[in-house]
């Protein structure tokens, strides 16, 4: 039997004194890849942020084992200001802080090294000087897939990570993924592509404010289990072909 | 022309001891209050830095009614006051309803009210306009080693605290996840912020002095999109207003606080024109 790396006892969490997610039960196994799907306002991206411990759980607890568990967040890439004055390679190394910290000595040439290193395994040429801004939205995300790299955790959380990305970015971004699982590393990522979560995902957590199924991909994404994720989610969105 | 240019831009500084001390308080100043203004500008708290030097009033008049117009009471009833202003704000912002610059917003305009009728019950107008628009012209050598000062330790400090600082400030989620603690950073920078307005209100007055943090913050930002360069040039831009507002206000006659943040304002408007962030620029988004 596998290892539960994080488990959701009965989780709860509240965002302006009203349930966005409730009764959320089970784990991600260690080396496990597991998609959440739902419609707008399920509270993918509220659960993702529980297990960071960025939000409080309401009821029920977010049990990480070890506790110091290294977790690794690639969160909406509308919540990073793509006009701050920083330069790529600024934004790569920050994936070294828990290794240097706040005031850590940082050589020059050995995190250049490594930073050049991870924008290369992204299809990045040593663009570290040039400034954010003038990244399209798949570059950027190919940068924050090369902080990533450079985080070297053992549990990757990503929160929409293929969103208003091109096809080719959209490629090579989830075959790094997969090659992050298969090195045993656990992944959880929020998506909307009933494909691609069947081809790529075998686990799938579906929610609608709830947990409407949590297990096998294909017998989770059932249309009687799609039809409650609409249904209970409140939300007006439809699934529109593949896409939830 | 050289005989015009001598007497219009080097006399003032040669002949007079009272210029050269304002000079350089004016380039003390912008060494410090350039780079934290860029840091105001970029964490989106433009008009906090004003919210703060109005609140420092109240603690300055205090200090002022204690003991005359002592740079030492003022300054630290000045500290204490900005202070307690930001905690303030940040403990209602964090525990009723209304966000961070509506909190700024109600506690400064109590400042500014209070801080103008404690001056009233003792001073004379001429005391009041001293708090409110400073004295460059009148700074002595004690005054000087305190903008110095100020200045040396806002470079040190935001030398360390520039990691988890410009962090905090760009992916604050992102410091939080790595388990970084950004808070701390922040206080640190309100504490800068309100020391810088300190060292500014002895020479350009509460009411100006965040104009010598924010215009040049503001004209860098416009022509650069490196953090680096838009430090390095906000210094050279309140540097530079210093020296312009001095001379045009030794030879028009002009008070000189407003002359050199009027200069830096200059400095904005032709920016906001013909840089690359600006008006007629492409690389706004």
């Amino acid at each position: 039997m596998s290892e539960a790396l994080v488990t959701l006892d009965n989780l709860t969490v509240k965002r302006g004194g009203r349930a966005v997610l409730s009764g959320i039960h089970g784990c991600f196994e260690r080396g496990s890849m597991t998609a959440i799907m739902g419609a707008n306002g399920a509270g993918k991206s509220t659960l993702l942020k529980s297990v960071m411990g960025l939000l409080p759980s309401a009821q029920g607890r977010v049990i990480r084992t070890p506790h110091d568990l290294d977790i690794a967040y690639l969160p909406q890439q509308a919540a990073i200001d793509h006009s701050f004055p920083v330069s790529v390679g600024e934004v790569v190394a920050m994936g070294a802080w828990q290794r240097v910290g706040g005031f850590g000595a940082l050589k020059q040439r050995e995190w250049r090294r490594q930073v050049a290193e991870a924008l290369a395994r992204v299809g990045f040429d040593d663009i570290s000087k040039r400034s954010i801004g003038a990244l399209s939205t798949g570059q950027f995300q190919r940068v924050l897939f090369a902080r990533l790299l450079l985080q070297n955790a053992e549990m990757v959380l990503l929160d929409e990570p293929f969103a208003g990305v091109d096809a080719a970015t959209t490629r090579d971004l989830l075959a790094l993924v997969c090659e992050w699982h298969q090195q045993g590393r656990t992944i959880v990522a929020v998506l909307h592509d009933i494909n691609q979560v069947v081809r790529h995902f075998p686990a799938t957590l579906l929610l609608a404010g709830r947990q409407i199924a949590w297990g096998n991909s294909e017998e989770v994404l059932s249309t009687e289990h799609l039809q409650q994720a609409l249904g209970m989610s409140g939300s007006a969105e439809q699934s529109e072909g593949s896409r939830l | 022309m050289i005989d015009w240019l001598d007497q219009t831009l080097w006399m003032p500084f040669t002949d007079f001891g009272f210029m050269r001390r304002a000079l350089i308080a004016g380039f003390a100043l912008s060494i410090s209050a350039g780079p934290v203004g860029v840091l105001l500008l970029l964490r989106r708290m433009s008009l906090m830095g004003d919210a703060l030097s109005h609140a420092v009033l109240p603690g300055a008049a205090i200090g002022y009614l204690v003991a005359g117009l002592s740079l030492w009471a003022m300054g630290i009833g000045g500290l204490v006051a900005g202070l307690l202003v930001a905690m303030m704000a940040g403990f209602t912002s964090r525990r009723s309803r209304l966000r961070e610059d509506a909190s700024f917003a109600g506690f400064y305009l109590i400042s500014l009210a209070g801080g103008v009728m404690i001056v009233s019950l003792r001073g004379s107008s001429i005391d009041l306009l001293h708090v409110l628009f400073g004295t460059i012209l009148a700074i002595d050598a004690n005054t000087l080693y305190l903008i110095a000062g100020i200045s040396s330790v806002t470079l040190l400090v935001l030398a360390v605290i520039y990691r988890p600082l410009v962090m905090e400030c760009f992916d604050p989620e992102f410091l939080r996840t790595v388990k970084g603690r950004g808070g701390w950073a922040h206080h640190a920078f309100l504490l800068l912020v309100v020391l810088n307005l300190i060292a500014g209100f002895q020479s350009l007055g509460t009411l100006m002095a965040v104009g010598m943090m924010m215009l040049p913050a503001l004209v860098a930002r416009l022509w650069t999109s490196a953090l680096g360069s838009m430090m390095l040039l906000s210094v050279l831009v309140g540097c530079a207003a210093s020296l312009i507002g001095l001379v045009v206000s030794f030879n028009a006659g002009v008070a000189s606080g407003p002359a050199i943040v009027l200069s830096a304002g200059a400095f904005y408007l032709i920016s906001l024109v013909i840089s690359p962030g600006g008006l007629l620029g492409r690389q706004h988004r």
